[in-house]
């Protein structure tokens, strides 16, 4: 028999697997030994037992806390859904960025496509574009940029092995033949797919993240978020095998769809963020944009010099860019081309898709 | 799983926090309490934070506490067993191949292995604490394979079998959160994130480190810190950033320069990038003086 006051302790880790914590039995053990331990005096050392046990992190605490007032001290406060944008920290939280004025003038919207591109873009009829997505995905292995790992494995190469040297000699009665070498492995580099949602882009933002699904899904470490007038981290959602249940779970925590671009700023919030930016390091950037920003070019271009020291390359793909005899006019872009490794096309997913294919294979041969 | 209560005397997170206060660290509640059910459940404790926040320190401090010698492993990409747990020594292995000659010796002796971090710590549990530093840095692999140390504290080794500490070892993992730690390793450790300490306990921990420093000058350097946390910078100062900032604008000062310059010109040493820098110089003065308000 169970004595009522465990009740509580025994609904916690469900109540948290409910909502989406990882919550095995073996925790509740240690829980339950945890509590113990502190006393408990009050109900403040059973929450800090639980905090320890179940390690929630950082950006979590707000909603296990809330699983743990509802279960322990019976508030009805809901938790949040487990599909919560994954918000800034709120010292950085973009709420200032949201202030700024939707502009009020109707963008061009993606620029002029050529009359080959439209009839491109028709012709590409939904099992079409699954093939392309799915050959694009496949051949992501064979092409992404690789670098040295530190890592060594058995074969040919200029290290010797000596732990299988050591064997060979003990087989052959202290007595060495050819000397066993090792070789160093290569590992593929990051990817970061930075792209912008704002309203001069309504037309390529959908395309854009069923690319990065495949490219998550293709490539070995891609993280991807959204820029618009803030910043969203979509790659979890991304994550999901199912292209269409993962878009949708993306444009569920993307707050920002259409709204004004303040890339200079939402990029330099992204560097500010060390884990963000640990992932920029020797990677390689994919920045899928038109670069019409709002105001002046400076923040923009400060970022960049950034994002650019960071990074391994920076590929910027625009929509505009589809025309062969595009030059960029915006002040930002003009201050910015420098810095770009390329500026190809990105108009349509099977562009940016053959933008990314080739940049990597250049970057490999 | 076997819980002890009290561990060299320690029998709650408050005598904990005070013993870590004599080591000249201040540990605020959380900290104390991860730590204390870390040691007596047996358990790794996992700390995470921002760089600077004082996650080696708290590990130093410990292992202080305990009167044991720290053994500090640092991760770093491609890091491998032979770098952590142990490695047998190939060239004198060879040689006394070589020297035996018809006689018997054995190649898997105490003698030819080298121990490493982890297996230093298995050997002699009750003298030790690992620090297992920047788990982040390391790849999965790595990550996979502490998995059997941290949960059974042992390690096999296929020449001689599974070696097992007598007791659990006190085991101290960090990570700067560049990366998300795999679940398996984070259900075995005890979690604490170590976030900026609040303004007081900051102010506390300025005048514990820098005995030179006046209880007013630690006041406003953590209030001006605080506010250089809430800008978008590229580094953030940390906690260490803060008392050598203390440290540096007594020393202007001592030489003759007034408060709120002091502070200014010794901003190199809180903040070290220089687009930072470029980005806070126009408003320094302003920010310096409303912390002075």
């Amino acid at each position: 028999m169970i004595p009522r006051a465990l009740d509580p302790f025994l609904a916690f880790p469900q109540a948290l697997r409910a909502a989406g914590f990882p919550a095995s039995p073996d925790l509740t053990e240690s829980f339950l030994a945890a509590t113990g331990l502190l006393g408990p005096r009050g109900i403040g050392d059973i929450r800090a037992a639980a905090r320890a046990i179940y390690g929630p992190g950082p950006d979590r605490l707000p909603e296990f806390d809330a699983v743990f007032d509802t279960v322990f001290l019976g508030r009805g406060i809901a938790a949040p859904a487990p599909g919560e944008p994954e918000e800034l920290p709120a010292s950085y939280d973009a709420g200032a960025f949201e202030e700024m004025p939707v502009p009020e003038e109707e963008k061009p919207s993606g620029g002029e496509a050529t009359a080959a591109d439209r009839l491109f873009a028709r012709a590409l009829s939904a099992g079409d574009e699954d093939r392309m997505l799915r050959a694009f995905s496949r051949a992501l292995p064979r092409t992404l940029p690789r670098r040295r790992s530190r890592r060594l494995a058995p074969g040919k190469g200029r290290l010797a092995d000596a732990r299988r040297a050591f064997r060979e000699m003990l087989r052959r009665d202290g007595e060495i033949t050819r000397l066993p070498t090792r070789r160093r492995l290569s590992r593929e580099r990051r990817v970061l797919m930075l792209i912008d949602v704002s309203g001069s882009m309504k037309d390529g933002t959908d395309g854009a993240l069923r690319l990065a699904h495949a490219l998550v899904h293709g490539g070995e470490r891609v993280e991807c978020f959204t820029i618009g007038t803030r910043l969203t981290r979509v790659t979890r959602a991304l994550r999901h095998r199912n292209r269409d249940q993962a878009l949708t779970l993306a444009s569920g925590i993307v707050a920002d769809w259409d709204g004004g671009t303040r890339l200079g700023e939402a990029l330099a919030v992204f560097l500010s963020i060390p884990r963000f930016a640990a992932h920029t390091r020797g990677a390689l950037a994919i920045v899928i944009s038109d670069g019409l920003e709002r105001g002046g070019p400076e923040a923009l271009v400060a970022s960049m010099t950034r994002l650019k020291a960071l990074a391994w390359s920076v590929l910027w793909l625009s929509p505009l860019a589809a025309d062969p005899a595009y030059r960029p006019e915006t002040g930002a872009l003009r201050a910015i081309l420098p810095m770009l490794d390329r500026l190809g096309d990105g108009s349509t997913p099977p562009a940016i898709a053959s933008g990314i294919l080739g940049f990597s294979k250049g970057a490999r041969a | 799983m076997s819980v002890r209560r009290a561990i060299q005397g320690i029998d709650g997170p408050d005598p904990l926090a005070r013993s870590l206060g004599d080591a000249q660290y201040i540990a605020d509640d959380g900290l104390a309490t991860a730590a204390y059910l870390a040691l007596a459940l047996g358990k790794p404790l996992l700390l995470e934070g921002a760089p600077g926040v004082g996650k080696t320190e708290a590990a130093k401090a410990l292992a202080s506490v305990l009167g044991r010698e720290l053994v500090r492993m640092q991760c770093y990409e491609g890091i491998d067993a032979s770098a952590a747990m142990y490695e047998w020594n190939f060239p004198r292995q060879m040689l006394a191949i070589r020297q035996a000659g018809e006689d018997y010796v054995n190649l898997y002796d105490d003698q030819f292995l080298i121990a490493r971090p982890i297996l230093q710590t298995l050997e002699a549990p009750r003298d030790r604490v690992l620090l297992i530093d920047e788990i982040d840095r390391s790849d999965h692999e790595f990550e996979a394979f502490l998995l059997e140390f941290l949960s059974d504290f042992s390690v096999s080794i296929p020449e001689r079998g599974t070696i097992r500490a007598t007791e659990p070892p006190v085991v101290v993992l960090t990570s700067n959160r560049t990366r998300e730690l795999h679940e398996a390793l984070r259900r075995r450790c005890v979690y604490h994130w170590i976030d900026y300490p609040a303004p007081d306990l900051e102010a506390r921990i300025v005048m514990m480190r820098a005995s030179t420093v006046a209880e007013e000058t630690a006041r406003r350097v953590v209030q001006a810190v605080s506010a250089l946390r809430a800008e978008p910078l590229a580094k953030p100062p940390g906690v260490a950033e803060t008392v050598e900032w203390a440290e540096a604008a007594t020393l202007l000062h001592g030489h003759g320069e007034r408060w709120p310059r002091a502070f200014a010109r010794a901003i190199g040493v809180a903040l070290k990038d220089q687009d930072d820098l470029d980005y806070i110089a126009p408003r320094l003065e302003a920010l310096l003086s409303e912390s002075a308000a």
